[in-house]
């Protein structure tokens, strides 16, 4: 079977409604919305928690709630959703391959494409530790689903590595289901998670967390019997060999990151920024494709879900600007070629990585500029420099990776410039 | 990290009457403000850090009287998938426990919609927690 859209959305979660909603204010109307899962929502589907939604709807929210009001807004709009829909292929000139029980094999001709398909989890493989295969690891989201959406407990004795925040909210889960957790662990000096996760879902629970420690040996035939743990070089972010300690366990969940699920980018030839792991955009978060854009966790990892729904539907819009716009088509063409019509935007000292990473001189208003520091940062200043000129000096009392960091700026003052870099000024660590 | 350590000292000092600085990571929001809280004689009269009002009834309660939103999980019968719950405001931290137990002992039927009352007035906080998840709708 063959279709023609004008907007097809991979992936129904939190940046894909919200771009579906927008789009269709927009003036879109041919919408498609590809989701593998059988409901709307994505990963806010299983997290119970609340504090989402304040800055969004002024009230916080579950995160099943947060999905239920998007979804609903799509629903309202009549937009299309095809579940359990699987998108195998995207190409360079905007033509999906997608498989689903209700459709079966479809080719899909769209005229834009936004890219929405969040992130997956590190695992264990890449961290490369050693020892059995037994059951009992998993990664931290897998046993926030295992628990919120199949009601299953993954163990008993429970040790963790990394302190991202879903580990976190899934440690205090599990201490309120009667698990006792008996640390995290965490190989940097500073956590990947929030600070307010780590007072309240550790502190309120008494779960140590412990920095520069990491675990070097999996025990166990059938099911994960203990863990070696060992203390890490804060300079060389290495085990120390020697200081392994077991410590007996039943279940290892790991809460070591997030990496933008970007395999369809990447079969469409768009290239990827390598600070953020996820395509690398304009201020309307078009892609160096014209008419693929991108918003989202898959754009880059969000540690607010509100900010995700803002990019959505900064894309969503854009998406329909394109469809509508046979001009805006054009210009987009036309600029895609390497810096014409674009200011470049460049990390500096202390900052992983910007988006977008290029400003349009058609940008209009004011730019939101996102990004995340590379390290901990006390008493420091963030700089936006214009060819080498200072156009923003923001103080913070404090700047940690765990959150993402952002600066405003007018578009008139990057207008015509060739580089624009965020960097981070700070006297101590 | 040690932010919230200072309670005993806060309790001491608000005793002889003392001004006390405590400090407070903000839950209102994923922003998460580091509050500064001045209490005297057990009465917050200053506090700092915030960005919005929020925060600011947040450090006055956390110094006084700690609360907190419990969220939890339902059994439903004739499905596999548990509903979620929460309770529908904040409810006192050291009651989370007992208002776990209470949304335990909980059997729903189907359907199961959002905001729907799971346990009324759970511990008697005159709080009710409701259903976050629909179910079989």
């Amino acid at each position: 079977m063959k279709r023609q859209v004008d907007i097809a959305i991979i992936g129904g979660g939190a940046a894909g409604l919200a771009a579906a909603a927008a789009a269709y204010d927009e003036g879109a109307r041919n919408i498609v919305i590809f989701e593998r899962e059988s409901a709307p929502g994505g990963i806010l589907k299983q997290c119970i928690h609340n504090g989402f939604g304040l800055h969004r709807f002024n009230e916080e929210l579950t995160g099943p709630e947060y999905a239920s009001r998007e979804a609903a807004a799509v629903s309202e709009r009549g937009i299309e959703i095809e579940f359990e829909a699987t998108v195998l292929s995207l190409s360079s000139s905007k033509r999906l391959t997608v498989v689903s029980p209700t459709m079966g094999f479809v080719e899909v001709q769209a005229k834009a494409v936004i890219l929405a398909m969040g992130s997956r989890e590190r695992t264990r493989g890449p961290l490369r530790i050693a020892g059995t295969r037994p059951a009992g690891i998993y990664t931290a989201g897998t046993a926030q689903h295992m628990i919120n959406l199949e009601g299953i407990i993954p163990g008993n004795n429970v040790v963790m590595l990394g302190s991202g925040d879903i580990g976190l909210i899934v440690a205090r889960r599990l201490a309120y289901e009667g698990a006792n957790v008996k640390a995290v662990y965490n190989r940097s000096h500073f956590s990947g998670g929030l600070k307010r996760n780590i007072v309240q879902c550790l502190d309120d629970y008494g779960i140590p967390l412990k920095f520069l420690h990491t675990i070097t040996s999996i025990y166990g035939k059938d099911r994960l019997e203990a863990v070696g743990v060992s203390d890490v070089d804060k300079a060389t972010k290495l085990a120390i060999p020697g200081t392994e300690k077991i410590v007996e366990c039943d279940t290892l969940l790991l809460s070591v990151g997030l990496i933008p699920e970007n395999e369809l980018t990447s079969q469409a030839g768009i290239p990827l920024d390598r600070g953020s792991s996820g395509a690398s955009v304009d201020e309307m978060y078009q892609t160096s494709t014209p008419g693929v854009f991108s918003a989202g966790n898959v754009l880059h990892i969000h540690d607010l879900v509100d900010y995700v729904s803002e990019e959505g539907e900064g894309a969503g819009r854009a998406a329909a600007r394109y469809v509508l716009d046979s001009a805006y088509e054009e210009d987009s063409a036309n600029a895609r070629e390497e810096g014409a019509g674009y200011s470049k935007v460049v990390p500096g000292n202390g900052v992983k990585y910007v988006v977008p990473q290029r400003i349009s001189i058609k940008a209009s208003g004011r730019i939101t500029l996102r990004f995340r520091v590379r390290d901990v940062y006390k008493d420091a200043k963030i700089k936006v420099l214009v060819d080498g000129r200072e156009i923003k000096s923001v103080p913070k009392r404090v700047l940690v990776p765990a959150e993402m960091a952002q600066v405003k700026i007018p578009s008139k003052d990057v207008s015509g410039s060739s580089n624009v870099e965020v960097s981070i000024e700070f006297g101590g660590e | 990290m040690a932010d919230n350590q200072v309670d005993n000292v806060a309790n001491d000092a608000n005793m002889s009457g003392k001004r006390v600085v405590r400090r407070f990571t903000c839950v209102n929001c994923p922003l998460g403000c580091d509050l500064t809280a001045t209490v005297e004689n057990g009465n917050v009269v200053n506090v700092e850090g915030n960005v919005c009002l929020r925060g600011e009834t947040y450090a006055q309660t956390e110094a006084t009287n700690p609360m907190r939103v419990v969220t939890g999980l339902v059994n439903v019968s004739g499905s596999e998938m548990p509903a979620s719950c929460r309770t529908e405001s904040a409810i006192p931290k050291a009651l989370i426990p007992k208002c776990l137990q209470a949304m335990r002992s909980v059997e729903l039927k189907l359907p199961v919609t959002i905001g729907q009352v799971v346990v009324p007035n759970v511990c008697g906080t005159g709080v009710d927690v409701i259903a976050t998840r629909n179910i079989g709708r």
